[in-house]
């Protein structure tokens, strides 16, 4: 494990998290989801849990993003808070 | 009230990272948990079902009911997005209008008519519709083929590497829904239709619990891959391993047919006549 690189994919992490929230473009907030799946997959993956990486990165990054999106295309892509 | 929000979350969140300082350092062999548990599964697993991945074997053998449970959840899902979202289909269907490609014309069909040309000429004008991309079409059209085998051998696979029927199934219905986006919900829906994946998700959860079944039948315990030794080549312990392999086949069924169902649903808004 090397620190220096856990050190930025956590930090990565924390920021993606947080501008999910904060962002007010419901289609950039499934993007950041996606990214932030795809960071905690990686993680999964320097900690050596290499099964959960993998279904973190077909479901959470891959499948779950799509469904984001898809229903952001039907809904509305602002939101009002 | 904002601020008093923040303020509960920074408290608790400080409480929570307070808290963290207590457990047992990363990967340390004196822990509760891997004194005990863990060793037992890692020291004979291999001589109780020959599979060498630990994961797999403790997931679906040892803890089998819990990964049956999971696959009954995504299933519910499924049918939650169904019965929610779904739309019954108009007794008589609306017009549809589809445009020439070569001469730019468009017509209207009335009532499910059909088109007496060759239907390649034409696309469907829809009220969300986009160009296809020449590119991105035939890209895909080459990769899907790839990202099912792909799938299939993390089905089959999952006993030595990494993977199951979780992520097979997963990425056998991403490439079904990588074709919906590439093309449209229409093709897709050609090359497998809603039933189809109904009845897919039904079927892997019918093949998990109908496994287990019958190994009651035999006289072992629910889930009890042992009992299939008559059924399948290669004594106790390889039965626990096809055992293994013919759930994982049910989990990557159940799931494929569930994520192609829900995207369906979510991404036309239950009609599956438009959409992306």
């Amino acid at each position: 494990m090397i620190w220096q690189l856990d050190l930025l994919i956590l930090i990565l992490v924390v920021l993606c998290g947080i501008g999910a929230i904060m962002i007010r473009d419901l289609l950039g907030t499934a993007i950041l989801f996606g990214a932030y799946s795809f960071m905690m997959c990686l993680l999964w993956a320097i900690m050596g849990a290499v099964d959960v990486a993998f279904t973190e990165a077909s479901v959470g990054a891959g499948v779950s993003t799509v469904f984001f999106v898809a229903t952001v295309y039907h809904t509305t892509r602002r939101t009002k808070d | 009230m904002k601020n008093l929000g923040l303020l509960i979350v920074v408290l608790v969140g400080a409480v929570l990272i307070y808290a963290t300082t207590d457990f047992p350092p990363f990967g340390d062999p004196e822990s509760p948990a891997s004194l005990h548990v863990s060793p037992r599964y890692l020291e004979n697993s291999l001589e109780e079902t020959a599979v060498p991945n630990v994961v797999t074997s403790v997931l679906v053998d040892y803890r089998g009911l819990d990964t049956m449970f999971e696959t009954t959840v995504v299933f519910a899902a499924g049918v939650a997005c169904f019965l929610l979202l779904r739309v019954p289909r108009r007794r008589t269907p609306a017009p549809r209008q589809y445009r020439h490609r070569l001469t730019g014309l468009t017509f209207r069909i009335k009532d499910g008519g059909e088109i007496s040309l060759p239907l390649q000429e034409f696309e469907p004008m829809e009220s969300i519709w986009t160009p296809h991309d020449f590119i991105i079409e035939k890209v895909c059209c080459y990769l899907i083929p790839f990202i099912q085998l792909f799938g299939l051998f993390v089905i089959a696979h999952g006993h030595h590497s990494p993977g199951g029927g979780f992520q097979g199934g997963v990425i056998l219905g991403a490439s079904i829904i990588l074709l919906s986006l590439s093309h449209d919900l229409r093709t897709a829906l050609k090359r497998m239709g809603e039933k189809t994946s109904a009845l897919f998700s039904t079927f892997g959860v019918l093949i998990y619990a109908g496994t287990g079944a019958l190994c009651l039948l035999l006289g072992y315990n629910f889930l009890d891959y042992q009992a299939l030794d008559p059924l399948l080549p290669g004594g106790p312990v390889m039965a626990r391993y096809h055992g293994i392999l013919l759930v994982e086949v049910g989990v990557g069924m159940a799931v494929m047919g569930t994520m192609i169902w829900i995207f369906r649903n979510l991404a036309s808004r239950g009609r599956h006549e438009e959409g992306l």
